[in-house]
C-alpha cells in the first residue's frame, strides 16, 4: 500500500535558502512505498519566498497573517487531514534539515510504529550541533520533558519531526502558536501517542535568522516552561 | 456644593456622552461599556454624597477615605486589564483558525483554476 506523505516546509523569508532546499527535493528519491508532496507554508514573509516556491511549481500555503511558527506548521497538518495523507513530516525552510534525511525518519516510523518521530541531533552527535548555551537549553527540556511525560526524546526542541495519522488529527486542532516544539510532545504523549526519536544529520542554516535569537532566549525558556507545565494539567 | 464636586459633576457627564456616543457610532461593543458605565455611575454618587467615601473607609476599616479609592481603582483595573487578555486571546486564537482556513481555502481554488486551464 502507497502512503501518502506530505511535507511540510514552513517558510519566513526564506527567498535566499528555498531554492537549493527545492534543487535538493527534486533529486530525493524515496521507496515506491511513499508518494511524497511538499508543501510550502509561507508565513507572510516579507520577501520574494512565494516567488521563488511558485517559479518552481511546488504546493503552496499562502498565509495572510503572520502566525509564528507553530501556527503555519499547523496549517500544514489542518493539510494533511483535510486532504487524506497518511503521513506529515515538517521541515524547516532555512536548509538546516537536509532533505536526505527524510528516509531515515521514514525508516523509524517503519521500525518502531510510532506516531511521532523525532529527528534528533544528538543521538550520534554527527553534523551541526547547535552553540553551547542552545545545548543547555535542550538538556533542560530533555529533563523536563521526561519528568511530565517518561519519555527520553533527548532534542525536543527539533523541528525535523514526523506526525502519523492519529497525531495528525490532535495537532489539527490544538498545537502551540509559538516555540511550538517542546510543548507539542507534551501533549502527544498526553493522548498516548507513541514519541520516538531518530538520529540525523543537520547542518547550518543556508540564510535567514534563527527565530530564537539570544535576548530571548531567557523569555523562550519561561515561556515554553509554562506552557508544557499547563499543558500537562490541561484536560485533552 | 464644593468646587471639586462640580468639575467631577461636569467631567462625568461628559464621560457618559463620549461612551453613549462611541456606543451609538458601533466603535463601542455594549458589553465593554458596562464597566465604564458602573465606574462613572460610582463617580457621580460619591460626587454628590461628599460623606460617602468617610462612610464606606469607616466600613471597610481604611484610615484615609483617599486610599480606599486609590485601592478601589487599582483593584477594577486590574481585573478589567486581565479581561482585556482574555478577550484578546480570545481574538488571536480565532485570528489563527481563519488565517489558516483562509490559507487552505485559497490552495483549493488555485488547483481548482489549474485543472479547469488544463482542461480548456
Amino acid at each position: 500500500m502507497v502512503k501518502k506523505v506530505l511535507l511540510v516546509i514552513p517558510c519566513y523569508n526564506e527567498e535566499s535558502a528555498l531554492p537549493l532546499l527545492l534543487q535538493e527535493l527534486d533529486k530525493l528519491r524515496l521507496p515506491d512505498r511513499y508518494e511524497l508532496t511538499a508543501l510550502i507554508v509561507n508565513d507572510c514573509s516579507k520577501d520574494r519566498t512565494v516567488d521563488v516556491a511558485r517559479k518552481h511549481g511546488v504546493k503552496i500555503l499562502d498565509l495572510p497573517n503572520n502566525l509564528g511558527i507553530g501556527g503555519a506548521v499547523q496549517s500544514g497538518f489542518r493539510y494533511a487531514k483535510v486532504n487524506n495523507f497518511d503521513i506529515a513530516i515538517q521541515l524547516d525552510g532555512d536548509g538546516q534539515h537536509p532533505p536526505s534525511q527524510i528516509i531515515k525518519i521514514l525508516n523509524g516510523q517503519e521500525q518502531y510504529d510510532a506516531d511521532v518521530v523525532i529527528g534528533s541531533r544528538f543521538l550520534d552527535n554527527e553534523g551541526f550541533q547547535s552553540s553551547f548555551m542552545r545545548r543547555m537549553g535542550i538538556k533542560y527540556f530533555y529533563r523536563l520533558n521526561q519528568l511530565l511525560t517518561g519519555n527520553n526524546i533527548y532534542d525536543s526542541t527539533s523541528g525535523f519531526r514526523l506526525l502519523g495519522r492519529r497525531a495528525i488529527a490532535i495537532a489539527a486542532e490544538n498545537y502551540p502558536d509559538d516555540y511550538p516544539e517542546p510543548e507539542s510532545l507534551v501533549i502527544f504523549s498526553k493522548y498516548g501517542l507513541k514519541i520516538k526519536e531518530v538520529p540525523v544529520v543537520m547542518s547550518h542554516r543556508l540564510g535567514g535568522t534563527s527565530s530564537i535569537s539570544s535576548v530571548s532566549s531567557v523569555y523562550y525558556c519561561i515561556k515554553v516552561t509554562i506552557s508544557m507545565l499547563f499543558s500537562y494539567i490541561r484536560k485533552t | 456644593m464644593e468646587r471639586i464636586q462640580v468639575i467631577t459633576l461636569i467631567l462625568n457627564i461628559i464621560f457618559l456622552f463620549y461612551i453613549s456616543k462611541l456606543i451609538i457610532k458601533g466603535r463601542l461593543r455594549e458589553e465593554y461599556a458596562i464597566v465604564w458605565w458602573v465606574c462613572t455611575g460610582a463617580m457621580l454618587i460619591f460626587s454628590f454624597w461628599s460623606d460617602g467615601l468617610d462612610v464606606m473607609a469607616k466600613l471597610f476599616g481604611v484610615h484615609l477615605p483617599a486610599n480606599l479609592v486609590f485601592t478601589g481603582f487599582i483593584f477594577i483595573i486590574l481585573i478589567y486589564l486581565l479581561h482585556l487578555s482574555v478577550v484578546n486571546s480570545k481574538l488571536q486564537k480565532n485570528m489563527t483558525k481563519l488565517t489558516q482556513e483562509l490559507a487552505l481555502m485559497k490552495e483549493k481554488l488555485e488547483r481548482n483554476e489549474d485543472f479547469h486551464d488544463v482542461k480548456k
